[in-house]
């Protein structure tokens, strides 16, 4: 009975999740654009993800490589590093990974910030004085995460190619030329391409669903508090999702 | 023979004040809470207006009501002639240009100085004072009006309660609203700095002409500012008079809110 009720709570929330994307599409497509807060948003958000997402990347890339380097040495086939890691960091972890970190700072941040000017009747305030709040804070922020999140994660994957590097240099003394050859050399288009593109539709539903817990955010600094923890879960929730389509899609396609 | 002219005169007085303001028979219940169970009000030209009513009682859901944030479930309001519930967007909002709206808790932007606060309402509105327009000197204009013009840079975590709820008032006051809507302008704030803001409200009346619909619990508030005043109980207009007269009525329910 309990659970039944539950699962019927969730199933309202995709419901109206799926609604306030639609009407996100409909915001997206007609005038006034909001240009300029569009980049001042991409500006903000990327700049405060760059340092997690760094240091995050730099963390996998060494790690991976701790982890994964006596295994193969055991089969005498260290020779293989470069590509496996690379392979892995690049198809699956890096993207999870980073955007797992970015949902938790983003999502958050928004979901907080966008249910505190809901409370604070803010948002009510643009509404009367003319400028379309969904299109003013809501399209502009989830178009950013769209667009950031992609360029966040290349970097991230190259920091943690780097840093996978660094471990190989010292332990096994492979030099900078031959690690990255034997990178370039062992990565493809599909591996690459179906990784970026599902960042986007990661980007995508971390805004989207930050932006929706924030902006039907219940009365009260309780609904704050409810509204930036369920961003991030339902979000992180929703990056595993998407991932399991993208990669069963990439398997159909690119048969790995 | 005199007398006679009198009331003509007055009654021509009367007849020429337009209408800027008027609902009737508003009704809204959020699922089984009955909040407004027909309301009736009309706000003539240059008029104080206020309405009382306990918490909770849908002031602030009526006062909503007639900016479009929230829509009735019957009822009509009619705004300088123009019914506003059948406005498409861009009508809508060339109406809301006329109706400034002072939110109960201030709705100062956080994330924006005093001056983008006050340049927010002039984005998309600017054209209503011609297309080169200086817009920094209209900034300064509405936050002399208001007395804090030092506090321009200021960002609103800055600035105390009252502090606040003027430079609210000089976001509002920026595109020379005809109509305002005050809800609760008092509240939160310590009984001097209230005083403050109810004689800025005074000036501002004076100064522009402008006709008000005031929200309030305050008495005191009610009793310096108000012509008239309609108290909302259980969701009706359930009384109507000047302040002396409802001060003096025999009614237990009205006699409450003077107490
Ligand atoms: N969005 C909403 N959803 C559900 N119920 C609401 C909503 N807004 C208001 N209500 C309900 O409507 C009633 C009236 O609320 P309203 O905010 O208008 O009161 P008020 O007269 O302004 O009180 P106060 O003086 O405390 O501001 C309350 O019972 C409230 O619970
Ligand atoms: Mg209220």
């Amino acid at each position: 009975m309990f659970k039944s009720k539950k699962i019927t709570l969730f199933l309202i929330e995709i419901g109206e999740l799926t609604y306030f994307g639609r009407r996100f599409f409909k915001e997206l497509f007609s005038k006034p654009f909001e240009f300029k807060e569009l980049l001042r948003q991409c500006y903000y958000i990327g700049n405060k993800s760059l340092l997690l997402v760094g240091v995050t990347g730099f963390i996998i890339g060494l790690v991976i490589t701790l982890q994964t380097r006596p295994t193969l040495e055991e089969f005498g086939a260290e020779s293989w590093m470069p590509s496996m890691v690379s392979i892995s960091i690049v198809r699956e972890i890096g993207p999870v990974i980073i955007a797992l970190t970015f949902a938790g700072r983003i999502a958050s941040g928004i979901g907080a910030e966008l249910g505190s000017m809901r409370v604070t009747e803010q948002i009510d305030a643009m509404e009367v004085s003319g400028t379309n709040p969904f299109k003013y804070l809501v399209v502009t922020r989830v178009l950013a995460t769209t667009l950031m999140l992609p360029i966040l994660v290349i970097l991230g994957d190259t920091i943690a190619l780097y840093g996978s590097y660094l471990i190989e240099n010292t332990k096994g003394d492979v030099s900078f030329q031959l690690y990255f050859n034997k990178v370039f050399n062992s990565l493809e288009f599909g591996d690459i391409i179906p990784a970026i593109i599902k960042t986007y539709f990661f980007g995508f539903a971390i805004g989207l669903v930050g932006c929706f817990k924030g902006y039907n955010c219940k009365k009260g600094t309780v609904g704050v508090g409810i509204a930036a923890n369920s961003a991030v879960v339902f979000s992180s929730l929703l990056l595993f999702v998407i991932d399991f389509i993208a990669v069963f899609i990439t398997d159909i396609f690119f048969e790995i | 023979m005199n007398d006679a002219k009198h009331i003509q005169e007055t009654s021509k007085k009367l007849a020429t004040k337009r209408l800027m303001l008027e609902i009737k028979d508003l009704r809204k219940s959020f699922g089984e809470n009955n909040v407004l169970n027909g309301f009736d009000l009309e706000l003539l030209e240059g008029e104080n207006l206020v309405i009382m009513g306990k918490s909770g009682s849908g002031k602030s859901v009526m006062i909503k009501c007639l900016v479009g944030l929230m829509e009735p479930d019957s009822g009509s309001i009619k705004i300088m002639g123009k019914n506003l519930l059948g406005l498409n967007q861009i009508n809508l909002d060339e109406l809301r240009t006329e109706i400034g709206f002072l939110f109960q808790g201030s709705a100062l932007y956080d994330s924006m100085t005093v001056r983008e606060n006050l340049e927010f309402p002039l984005r998309r509105h600017k054209h209503k004072f011609g297309d080169n327009i200086d817009t920094s000197k209209l900034v300064t204009e509405a936050l002399k009006n208001v007395g804090l013009i030092d506090a321009i840079d200021l960002m609103p975590a800055e600035l105390s309660g009252g502090m606040k709820r003027r430079i609210a008032l000089a976001r509002t006051l920026i595109l020379k609203p005809k109509i305002i809507l005050y809800d609760e302008p008092t509240s939160g704030l310590d009984p001097i700095t209230s005083k403050e803001i109810i004689e800025l409200m005074r000036n501002i009346q004076r100064q522009y002409k402008t006709s008000s619909l005031i929200i309030t619990h305050d008495v005191d508030c009610a009793r310096v500012v108000s012509e008239r005043i309609i108290l909302l109980v259980d969701g009706i207009n359930y009384a109507e008079g000047t302040f002396d007269e409802l001060k003096n009525s025999k009614d237990e329910k009205v006699k409450a809110f003077f107490k």
